[in-house]
């Protein structure tokens, strides 16, 4: 019986070793160990041994199955691993294939660079108004210091309704407007479209944006404004960036200034960008003229404030390297993709 | 305004600034400098130039051979093909390395065997026309005359004054005092601190008087013309200018003509005054009469156009006939001809609204209109008019007649501001004395006095202390304002309405959609390319009087032409598959005394792979969902003009129209040239928002399970499963959670012109776990619901 059992030891190794996959290695188990497996026969006959022998063989009959059994478990281990390794060879998939395509939707460039300065302003406290873009001619000239036959009036080619509603040239009717809403402390943006009478090429189109700014309070003066601009400067072309003022005429401040931004491409240095000049203009603002603040209903013995413009297309000309503003109207996919 | 530097300098002494610190400190102070360019720049090595001697050219029959002293121990010998040569001639030498007007480089050769060591310049290649050097020819060598110097070796811009800069200046509308020299000399002065000096105005007059020649001048229209100032020459000698005269016009962009010409042209750039010289003779009556035109009145004018006026216009007639409209152009006899002896000189000035208006109408914008336009000075009439017989006596250009006729009804006084140097240092946020204030007011030309100040006539853009603060500011110097952040403490953020705004684009975008952004003003067809019917109140639009063109003439009432147009240029650049949208305004009219309401509406539009009416939908369902808009009903539309009847749908909430969707109509794809089906959506955003419910409230997750009945029923193929939909929902009671259509089936198994539809139904009570014989009984009630509506159960 000895010698069965170490046969069978060697049988069951063997069958064990041999097996290539788990169900042949179940076979060899079903065969050794299985209810009517050959170490559980021999382990039946147990009981025909001598008392004597039955505690050694049976030491050794468990020996050989605990052997067996471990052998089972440490190739299944095995082959479980190399099964699994080979499933995950045979899933291998090509990585460098592209994604799937996800919907992919864009902001209009000119809403990103308005909604970029539009955040600067909430940021210092700024409330954003609007207002109508087919106006009153009241509100687009004569309220703000433009009387009937001012010369300033030709410099902005106007569409007319009628002889008094026409399309606002400029958001500046919106500081009147929220003037007569708002009592100062005032700081607000009005962003918007404005129509002149320019025909379409590549800087003009008789409809475009700006954002109007006001700030009205008790002693506001140039040194408000300076500061104000040159917060926006900054936050939109880097702390390096500088304001230059250059004297101005707008009928609704005074005194007016043209603003530059030292050149972002250059520094200040000169290059194609800013014309060599190292600056480049980005506003227009001033002092509000006495007169407009009446117009609004604020006393301008009490309080005093600054307005500025600036041109959305144009600073979105700036941001993106933008060459020729036609683009922003034709909305072709292949372009306002890009942003 | 172009500006001569030679001209500046005879008025200020700015020798020490460069052109360049000129250009930027002149802007800063605020007259704004577009460029400047230095005249003849581009000429190099070339001389002065004597010939010495002239041959033929042994070998040609047309060509010479010069001897030409430049200067050098030995003279050049240079081979021309000019015939206006003689011994002695002074001539413009391209030495051997020279550069020539165009940047053409000039070089020692031989020409049919001779060495020619240079070329003979003609005015073209000095960047010349006959009109600035009246003497020389058009199509020779330019041959120096006695106004040159003639040295010869002398470089040539040196020699014929070729070397001005012209400054070129934008001067803002409130400043036509500047759009002259001694205006801004005044500028240069105070910029730079210098001293400025007049033109000085002398001249003898021959005796006679005025009155001899010119018998009357009146005024019918005073509000229109505020002065005119006339004088008399006679025995007038047409003839050039002198070089001083035609150097400084040419700088300044205008063409020399003749003496008495250039005079008026002259005077209009160095006062700013426009001026104008009529031939005696052909003033009918010797009158002139400043009034209204009348009714059907014609005039031709200089430039040889019969023109209509109109009796807003004002013009300058004799007893007869008009023979100017007034500061735009003289008529067609009003010019100065070679047989001309006698002349007028009008120095006026009038009304820039009606000057402005009358050009506006007759289409005519001059040199002179662009100024009066502006608003001239009256008060300076008179002196450009004596500065203008000065330069007549100076050019001996013919016979001054005593005395001047000088009609000014009203004159013009001088605006009194109060002196407030606090004011101006508080608006400004500066600290600048009032003697400094005084100085700057003062070398402006201001007067201050008694803590008045008085501002010269021809600053009529200063009338309010503010004013005088830009004065202050400007020379002072913006640079040197403090720059002071915003004090205080101030609220800012989006409104409600903004907020909701940014979460729709914000979710727009994460559905795939693009913006866009079209014009708000449309084509009056655009209306009949959307084949609205001819009486849609949309077609009521807000129309522009004065349109750029027909394309661009209404203001929109509806987006979609607007996005049609958006899908038709990307269709036809072959972007394939593409989805947009605008949050666009459009404009309904509410009459002549009310603004046009603005109305916010949301257009959607998508076309190509993967696009469906049932995509469109689910956006547009996501976008409501966003809002909290939850109660809205959905119905079939056969109706919409610019869709499908078949495929369009009507939103409504509330009993509104809320959005209407579907596939644009195939006549319509037509008319914008669209190869594919193209679903849209309008949206009306102001309702969205009217309707939006976004504040969130949390809900407890589901404590007990939910159990689902899944259903399918046999009904009529036309029915509409949204309305099979809502009959379930309010059959089944409270415990249904969600309902979701999974199947719609049509085929031989359900028999012709029927349709199998199946739902899902989610089953949940909040507090318990269902039963199966309360989830059966929800079930069977939507059950027995539907078989009452025809819609049977499938078995």
């Amino acid at each position: 019986m000895k010698e069965q059992l170490e046969k069978l030891r060697q049988a069951a190794l063997e069958a064990v070793q041999q097996s290539e996959d788990l169900q042949t290695l179940e076979n060899a188990r079903v065969r050794f160990l299985g209810k009517k497996g050959e170490i559980t026969s021999i382990l039946k006959q147990m009981g025909g041994l001598s008392p004597e022998e039955r505690p050694i063989m049976g030491q050794l009959a468990n020996s050989v199955r605990q052997a067996v059994e471990e052998s089972i478990a440490a190739a299944a281990e095995n082959l479980k691993k190399k099964q699994q390794e080979m499933k995950l060879k045979a899933e291998t998939i090509d990585v460098t294939l592209p994604g799937e395509k996800q919907p992919e939707g864009h902001r209009h460039p000119l809403e990103i660079v308005l909604n970029e300065v539009k955040d600067i302003f909430i940021g210092m406290g700024f409330q954003i108004a609007d207002g109508p873009e087919v106006e009153w001619d009241y509100y687009n000239f004569e309220a703000l210091n433009i009387p009937e036959g001012h010369p300033a009036r030709d410099t902005q080619d106007t569409f007319y309704i009628t002889e008094k509603m026409l399309l606002r040239t400029q958001t500046s009717p919106v500081q009147i407007r929220y003037m007569e809403k708002h009592k100062p402390p005032i700081r607000m943006i009005a962003p918007g479209r404005v129509f002149r009478s320019d025909p379409v090429d590549a800087t003009h189109s008789p409809l475009f944006h700006q954002i109007e700014g006001l700030v009205v309070d008790k002693n506001i003066t140039m040194a408000d404004l300076k500061g104000n601009l040159l917060t926006l400067a900054k936050k939109l072309y880097g702390e390096n960036t500088e304001i230059r003022l250059r004297p101005h005429h707008f009928p609704f401040t005074e005194p007016s200034c043209e603003i530059d931004v030292s050149c972002f491409r250059c520094g200040g240095k000169g290059c194609p960008m800013c014309k060599n000049e190292g600056w480049i203009e980005i506003l227009g603002a001033g002092m509000v003229h006495p007169k407009v603040l009446e117009r609004g209903g604020i006393d301008p013995e009490e309080y005093s404030g600054f307005a500025f413009g600036l041109g959305v297309e144009r600073l979105a000309m700036f941001r993106f390297s933008v060459d020729d503003m036609r683009l922003y109207y034709e909305n072709d996919a292949r372009f306002l993709s890009q942003f | 305004m172009d500006l001569s530097r030679r001209w500046l300098s005879d008025y200020v002494d700015i020798s020490d600034v460069s052109d360049k610190e000129f250009a930027d400190k002149i802007t800063l102070s605020g007259s704004k400098v577009e460029s400047y360019a230095v005249e003849g720049e581009d000429l190099k090595n070339i001389v002065v130039g004597r010939i010495l001697s002239l041959e033929k050219h042994p070998d040609s029959d047309h060509m010479w051979i010069a001897k030409v002293d430049v200067g050098a121990v030995s003279p050049l010998q240079i081979v021309t093909g000019a015939q206006n040569l003689s011994v002695g001639d002074i001539v413009p030498v391209a030495l051997d390395g020279s550069t020539v007007h165009g940047g053409k480089e000039i070089r020692s050769g031989n020409l049919r065997g001779v060495l020619s060591e240079g070329m003979l310049c003609s005015l073209a290649e000095l960047c010349l026309t006959v009109h600035d050097f009246p003497y020389a020819v058009e199509d020779g060598i330019f041959v120096l005359g006695e106004d040159c110097s003639r040295t010869p070796g002398t470089d040539i811009r040196t020699a014929i004054g070729l070397t001005d800069t012209v400054t070129e200046f934008e001067i803002t509308p409130n400043r036509p005092d500047c759009l002259s020299i001694l205006g801004l000399a005044r500028e240069t002065a105070v910029t730079f601190g210098k001293k400025m000096r007049y033109p000085e105005i002398t001249y003898i007059t021959a005796g006679e008087n005025v009155r001899d020649y010119l018998k009357n001048v009146t005024i019918l229209a005073p509000d229109k013309c505020y002065r005119y100032a006339g004088a008399v020459v006679k025995n007038v000698r047409i003839g050039p200018s002198p070089r001083f005269i035609r150097e400084r016009l040419r700088a300044c962009g205008v063409r020399p003509i003749n003496n008495i010409v250039d005079i008026t042209n002259f005077v209009m750039l160095e006062y700013g005054q426009p001026m104008h010289a009529f031939d005696l003779r052909y003033l009918q009556g010797g009158e002139v009469i400043v009034r209204n035109a009348a009714p059907g009145e014609r005039i031709t004018t200089l430039d040889d156009t019969d023109r209509a006026l109109s009796p807003e216009m004002l013009v300058i007639a004799d007893t007869e006939k008009p023979v100017a409209v007034a500061g735009i152009m003289g008529g067609e006899y009003s010019g100065i001809m070679d047989d001309t002896t006698t002349i007028v000189f009008e120095s006026a000035c009038f009304n820039g609204v009606s000057v402005r208006k009358t050009a506006k109408k007759l289409g005519m914008r001059t040199e002179a209109s662009g100024r009066y336009e502006k608003g001239l000075d009256p008060n300076g009439c008179l002196t450009s008019l004596q500065r203008a017989l000065s330069l007549v006596a100076l050019l001996d250009a013919g016979d001054i007649v005593d005395g001047v006729i000088d009609v000014y009804p009203s004159p013009k006084e001088q605006t009194v501001i109060d002196f407030c140097p606090d004011w101006v240092n508080n608006f400004i946020g500066i600290n600048v004395s009032a003697d400094e204030q005084k100085k700057i007011l003062e070398d402006l030309e201001f007067k201050v006095e008694d803590g008045k100040i008085y501002v010269p006539t021809w600053r009529g853009d200063v009338e309010h202390k503010a004013d005088i603060s830009e004065e202050i500011a400007r020379f002072y110097g913006f640079d040197k304002i403090a720059t002071r952040p915003l004090s205080g403490s101030a609220t800012g953020g989006f409104s409600e309405a903004q907020k909701f705004e940014n979460l729709i684009h914000a979710r727009l975008v994460a559905l795939g959609l693009t913006e866009v952004k079209t014009y708000s003003f449309i084509s009056p067809k655009a209306y009949d390319k959307i084949c609205l019917p001819e009486n849609a109140s949309y077609r009521n639009s807000i129309v522009i009087s004065n349109p750029l063109g027909e394309d661009t003439s209404v203001m929109r009432t509806t987006a979609l032409p607007c996005m049609l147009d958006v899908v038709s240029r990307n269709y036809n650049n072959r972007n394939l598959s593409e989805s947009f949208y605008e949050l666009a305004t459009v404009y309904i009219p509410q009459g002549e005394n009310e603004l046009p309401q603005e109305k916010k509406t949301l257009v959607l539009a998508e076309y190509g792979e993967g696009r469906s009416f049932f995509s469109l939908k689910g956006k547009l369902e996501a976008i409501f969902a966003v809002a909290g808009v939850k109660e809205y009903d959905v119905e079939p539309l056969s109706t919409a003009a610019s869709y499908h009847p078949g495929r369009t749908a009507r939103i409504t909430a509330d009993g509104k129209e809320l959005a209407v969707i579907g596939e644009i109509h195939p006549n319509v794809l037509e008319n914008y040239d669209i190869g594919a089906k193209v679903w849209a959506a309008q949206i009306d955003f102001d309702l969205l928002y009217s309707l939006k419910h976004t504040l969130r409230l949390y809900q407890p997750l589901p404590k007990f399970p939910s159990v689902t009945r899944d259903l399918a029923f046999v009904c009529d193929k036309t029915e509409p499963v949204g309305r099979l939909e809502k009959l379930i929902a309010a059959a089944a009671g409270d415990i249904l959670e969600k309902i979701e259509l999974f199947d719609v089936y049509e085929g031989v198994q359900v028999g012709p012109l029927k349709k199998s539809v199946a739902f899902s139904l989610t089953l949940r009570a909040k507090d318990r776990t269902l039963t199966d014989a309360e989830a059966d009984a929800a079930a069977q009630n939507a059950i027995r619901a539907l078989a009452e509506e025809g819609a049977v159960l499938r078995q």
